[in-house]
């Protein structure tokens, strides 16, 4: 049976360029049949938009776990999930199966582990995975020390045009660290390590790019001085994105007072500086992507003093809320924000998805930009309720999802 | 400088009108000095005037904690600390128990929160917390009903430290009751970054008006320590210029994870208090430890066991008198003493 086409009419379509346009779309077996001044054909469900905003589903890049209610709440369709799991997927058949994790109402693309075991010596079987559906590879939490491993992931990932998700801090830098060096590290005692340690791992990945051409993505850009490597880097056209989590560019390390473990993240939360520097390299173009790093924790590994919590925070509820405070404070447009969090990912992943265009495959959200809510870490769709934005009230909230064409949410 | 008032045997005390009843300690636990206003210092460190005093006599205890259970649940190890706590809870005349981490069901895995309500359900009147993280200590203070003191929490504050340092500063330069420490040259050496006595010491006297220098090799000085109020050195001998009182710390060799310093040899030849380099501070400086010391390499022998410039034991006598005068402060809403028994803010 083929499902019914749906067209979804007095919407304002959130376009690759551009102010939103008042127009419908039409979404038929699974793609995006046409848009704009469009009607309704006949035998097509018809849903009024009421106004609202005819978004792309986000494309979430870099997620830890499969947590479908918290992806559905935050309009997220797609989800790139780390390879950090127990155990990593560091083989074909795990792979495979975590490909299917998602289905029906959810794309998850697994990214295969660079190395067996994460542990940063060994390449693991990148072409086998590719073929059993990996869309990228990933170092994972960890930075691979060694760089003649580095080198050899990246000449062989190029060979076989895979984009390497990394992770940019120097572990001989950071130790146990659980804090950037600085005042509040200071005053509450915790291990630190200076933000360098971020430039410092992200150099040597830029020159190994640059030696073998390969793609690479940096998951999380967090620091001032890492970025300016990466502006240079971009101009002089080595093949590097990069991207951040809301929580770098809306909080800094002041929020560790209290040894709120919520706020243990990895990388740790920056001085003020950095925290605006990541706002401008969004603004200017440096970063590609916004994603959730979605990383829901329970009370066993977050209700534990500062050090001993594990890092991580439950994003992909709040991911599109705090991003659109981007576009209120006129930093950028939302073409440009979904971009950030749909069409940027799904071109990394090559998806054909992301963006509102015919053809597209149809995962489609609306979204009430102005629909203000109040963030609340006991009464998350998540799995837990792991987030540092807690009792916060942030505005927009998905209404409604669309998978394929189909509601999913 | 000299402090605001005189040594002078004969000093008669400063009366301090400090805020009636539990507004004089508005705090239901002692986690850590950077909670504390000047008064709330002043304020512990004469009430422990009179427990010094009485510590002296043949006759030590008092029955006025009687019925009163406190618990000293140190999750690291500890010999003068917990030995501290427990002689100033008995002269108190409270049922003290010690519970070591090393005997306990952590070891067995069980959490911290979970150790936290197990001592809550025993329905400890005050309990003592050492360990090892940083934070911790608050965030039992977080999930009990009774007072918390924290005896020392990872690299973040060891309150009583701070207090019972003060105290020794003040008998040691014949300040009265009351006193600050305004303008007195402290200068403190050490492994500063692994350091809990190095930072209440310096939220501490700071807060007293003291001048504070701190001195480290590089990678044993924490980040932007200067925030905090203290000038940064790391040559030992400027640090010492006019230094009143040179408070030694101890190297933390089992905090320490990868190579902080070449050698203990090396150590000390940089920054280990000799005779000869005391005698670049003040001629009349003192010399602290919050022990326990590594003979030889912070701090020589010459200098420990000093008769005149040594105040290493008269620390470890202030310790009792101010641990008894905490139990004592932080046990009043409990024993609804008048003025205490409510509006004490948590």
């Amino acid at each position: 049976m083929i499902p019914r086409a749906t067209t979804i009419v007095g919407g304002r379509l959130v376009l690759p360029h551009g102010a939103p346009q008042p127009g419908a779309i039409r979404l038929a077996e699974g793609r995006i049949a046409a848009l704009g001044a469009i009607t309704p054909e006949p035998g097509d469900s018809v849903i009024d938009a009421g106004g609202q905003l005819i978004t792309p589903g986000l494309v979430d890049l870099g997620v830890f776990a499969v947590d479908k209610p918290a992806f559905h709440f935050g309009g997220i369709t797609r989800a790139a999930l780390m390879p950090d799991q127990g155990p990593p997927l560091d083989h074909p058949a795990r792979v495979r199966f975590a490909a299917q994790s998602g289905k029906p109402d959810m794309w998850v693309h697994p990214l295969a582990a660079a190395t067996r075991g994460l542990d940063g010596t060994e390449l693991a079987e990148l072409a086998l995975m590719r073929d059993a559906g990996a869309r990228a590879v990933a170092t994972g939490r960890r930075w691979i020390a060694d760089s003649g491993v580095m080198l050899r992931l990246l000449s062989y990932c190029a060979m076989l045009d895979l984009v390497v998700v990394t992770h940019a801090e120097d572990a001989g830098i950071t130790g146990s660290a659980v804090a950037t060096a600085g005042e509040m590290a200071t005053r509450l005692g915790l291990p630190s390590a200076p933000a360098e340690a971020e430039s410092v791992a992200l150099a040597r990945d830029i020159a190994l790019a640059e030696v073998t051409g390969a793609r690479i993505h940096v998951r999380q850009v967090t620091t001032a001085r890492a970025l300016d490597l990466v502006r240079a880097a971009k101009a002089r056209g080595v093949r590097i994105t990069a991207g951040v989590t809301p929580a770098h560019f809306m909080l800094s390390d002041l929020e560790l007072a209290d040894f709120r473990t919520f706020c243990r993240l990895s990388p740790p939360l920056r001085p003020d500086h950095d925290r605006r520097a990541v706002i401008d390299a969004i603004a200017d173009g440096t970063i590609d992507v916004i994603a959730s790093g979605h990383d829901p924790r329970g009370p066993e590994d977050k209700r534990l003093p500062f050090a001993d919590a594990e890092p991580g925070m439950a994003g992909a509820e709040t991911l599109l809320s705090l991003s659109l405070t981007l576009v209120r404070d006129g930093r950028i447009d939302l073409a440009r924000a979904f971009d950030l969090l749909a069409g940027a990912p799904a071109r990394l992943l090559r998806v054909n998805a992301g963006v509102l265009q015919v053809g597209a495959e149809a995962d489609i959200a609306l979204v009430d930009p102005d629909r203000a809510w109040i963030v609340s870490s006991d009464r998350m769709a998540a799995s837990a309720g792991n987030t540092p934005f807690d009792r916060r009230p942030v505005e927009g909230r998905v209404t409604a999802l669309f998978k394929g064409g189909q509601q999913i949410g | 400088m000299q402090p605001s008032t005189p040594p002078s045997p004969a000093a008669p005390p400063i009366r301090r009108d400090y805020p009636s009843g539990a507004l004089a300690f508005p705090h239901r636990d002692l986690t850590g000095i950077g909670h504390l206003a000047r008064h709330e210092i002043l304020y512990v460190l004469d009430e422990a005037e009179q427990w010094f005093a009485l510590n002296r006599q043949s006759q030590k205890s008092v029955d006025l904690l009687a019925g009163l259970t406190i618990i000293n649940a140190f999750f690291e190890n500890s010999t003068r600390t917990l030995l501290s706590f427990e002689i100033a809870g008995k002269r108190l005349g409270a049922d003290v128990v010690n519970m070591h981490a090393a005997t306990s069901s952590v070891k067995k895995g069980e959490t911290l929160i979970d150790t936290a309500m197990t001592l809550n359900a025993m329905r400890a009147d005050a309990i003592v917390i050492r360990h090892a993280s940083s934070g911790a200590v608050r965030l039992i203070a977080g999930k009990v009903d009774c007072p918390v003191l924290n005896a020392g929490d990872g690299q973040h504050e060891h309150p009583t430290q701070a207090l019972l340092d003060a105290l020794t500063i003040r008998h040691a330069l014949r300040l009265p009751p009351g006193s600050d420490l305004n303008g007195l040259n402290v200068t403190i050496c050490g492994d500063i970054l692994h350091s809990r006595v190095a930072r209440s010491n310096i939220l501490c006297l700071t807060a007293l008006g003291a001048q504070v220098r701190v001195c480290a090799p590089p990678a044993l000085m924490p980040a932007e320590i200067e925030a905090m109020g203290v000038s940064v050195f790391h040559d030992f001998d400027a640090a010492l210029a006019g230094a009143q009182i040179v408070m030694m710390l101890r190297l933390q060799q089992e905090r320490m994870q990868g190579q902080f310093i070449p050698s203990p040899r090396e150590y000390r030849h940089l920054y280990g208090l000799t005779l000869d380099r005391l005698a670049r501070a003040e001629p009349d400086a003192l010399v602290m430890h919050p022990g326990p010391m590594n003979r030889g390499i912070e701090i020589d022998s010459q200098v420990a066991d000093h008769p005149t410039r040594s105040l290493i034991t008269q620390q470890v006598e202030c310790g009792v008198a101010i641990r008894m005068a905490c139990l004592d402060v932080l046990t009043r809403r409990a024993r609804a003493v008048p003025g205490w028994a409510q509006g004490a803010a948590a």
